[in-house]
């Protein structure tokens, strides 16, 4: 009896329909990445330009991501926009709309404070020596740069795979939830499966998140200076 | 050398400003292969701008800047050529904090110059056994002391094989006993016969290394004259000033 929780992983496809449920959580968390590394660098670059309404509307804009939690952004756009526009937005479409706003807006940020924080002098040590603008980027601005983006980066894509779990609440079908429909099934015959389903589901995040973590801490160990 | 046989560089009436502030005004000055130059005078006497006018990092507004049959005042000259000739090293050392040791001295000999790496390598080992930090070659530049960075900066400067070094206050920012160590390795350059525009507040280091010394104030050359005379008797009111200031025995 003590065992027949554990069986309800195996049972009929319960194995793979979980890992294609965390295919759709590192689906959305991917994307939604890539695009908000896009925007992101954009934003960053343009908010180290000496434009001040430009500087103050990106900078609202980052706020609202950080002080409006994600799950009333995702609310916002799925339930409020949707019949406000009149267009069914797909729950799936919605939670990468919404991470790549977000992602931006935390990229952006760290674009700037990348960019802003390198030494003018590092410049001019390299032109002394004869760079062109083209060698001055490869060679001392852009790699300097990223090192000091890498880290914050990394902890960002951590944090998005672990929010996308509240998808869920719009009714994006991803790991958590398949979770629910396995326990709800199983949990009659097997009243020890909720333990074992979202035990399982604690090791698969932990298996996506943990090597992301080690990696930003080992950049941030190497590249410190 | 108060009479070198060949002139190296020559600069006419050279004018600087910031905005509307004067920095520079009228600087003639002629270089001798082989002449060691100290710049003294108080802060903000434009010392240190003039040696960034020398290599580009300046525009300047007016004046000539003669080196190498062109015209370094002018808007269109190619500094990439100009800057592998005349090296430069900063107060700040400014070593790039993401390569070693070597990979900083490579950089400009490789990508710049496009040297072979062995022959390149060859310079920068011989460069770094003279200034004594062979066994740091490896090392990232936060490994380092102030003193030993500043060595780097300068071995990654000389291995260019320039042809005039200029020194912006390079001990500057060096605890008092890491001084020496990069000072005397100036002074061994200047004993090889180097090309030599320093700047500098080592009042010791100025009277020892200079053959000539150029006193500023205000944007202007008030004096130019032997270590020896300069240090005893200056010849201007306000060269005797600012050498009474390190003159702590008199407070």
């Amino acid at each position: 009896m003590q065992n027949s929780g554990i069986r309800v992983l195996f049972e009929g496809s319960n194995f793979e329909r979980l890992l294609g449920g965390l295919l759709v959580t590192i689906e959305i968390a991917f994307i939604s990445i890539i695009i908000g590394v896009v925007l992101g660098t954009i934003m960053g670059l343009l908010r180290t330009l000496n434009s001040r309404p430009l500087k103050a509307i990106l900078r609202l804009y980052l706020e609202a991501f950080r002080i409006i939690p994600i799950l009333v952004w995702l609310y916002v756009v799925h339930f409020g926009f949707s019949p406000l526009l009149g267009i069914d937005i797909d729950g799936e479409v919605t939670a990468i709309l919404v991470f790549s706003l977000w992602g931006a807006a935390e990229i952006g940020d760290i674009v700037r404070g990348g960019l802003e924080s390198l030494p003018r002098h590092q410049l001019e040590s390299g032109k002394a020596l004869g760079l062109g603008t083209r060698q001055l980027y490869r060679y001392i601005l852009i790699p300097q740069a990223v090192r000091r983006m890498l880290p914050g980066a990394i902890n960002l894509a951590t944090r998005m795979v672990k929010t996308t779990s509240l998808v869920v609440l719009i009714g994006v079908i991803e790991v958590v939830k398949i979770g629910q429909q396995i326990i709800e099934l199983g949990v009659i015959k097997a009243p020890t499966a909720s333990f074992w389903v979202y035990g399982f589901i604690f090791i698969l995040y932990f298996l996506v998140c943990y090597p992301l973590s080690r990696l930003s801490k080992r950049a941030e160990r190497r590249w410190q200076n | 050398m108060t009479h070198p046989e060949e002139i190296l560089l020559e600069i006419e009436g050279l004018e600087k400003s910031f905005g509307d502030r004067k920095v520079l005004e009228g600087i003639n000055l002629q270089v001798g292969k082989g002449e060691v130059i100290v710049i003294l005078g108080p802060s903000g006497c434009g010392k240190s701008t003039f040696l960034r006018c020398l290599n580009g990092l300046e525009p300047v507004q007016a004046g000539r800047i003669h080196y190498r049959s062109q015209d370094l005042a002018k808007p269109d000259v190619d500094f990439r050529e100009v800057r592998q000739h005349i090296g430069m090293v900063f107060q700040n050392y400014e070593l790039f904090p993401h390569m070693t040791v070597i990979e900083n001295i490579l950089l400009g000999p490789l990508k710049v110059q496009k040297r072979s790496r062995d022959e390149a390598q060859r310079q920068a080992e011989q460069l770094l056994e003279r200034v004594g930090l062979l066994d740091r070659k490896d090392a990232y530049p936060r490994q380092l002391s102030g003193g030993q960075k500043q060595r780097i900066a300068i071995v990654r400067a000389l291995c260019m094989n320039p042809e005039i070094m200029l020194f912006d206050e390079v001990t500057a920012s060096l605890d008092p006993e890491m001084v020496r160590e990069v000072l005397e390795v100036i002074l061994g350059l200047a004993k090889q016969g180097m090309t030599m525009l320093i700047v500098t507040h080592e009042m010791g280091f100025a009277r020892s290394v200079g053959d000539r010394i150029v006193f500023m104030d205000q944007g202007k050359i008030c004096e130019i004259s032997s270590p020896e005379q300069f240090f005893t008797s200056p010849s201007t009111e306000r060269a005797q000033h600012f050498l009474d200031i390190f003159q702590y025995d008199k407070l």
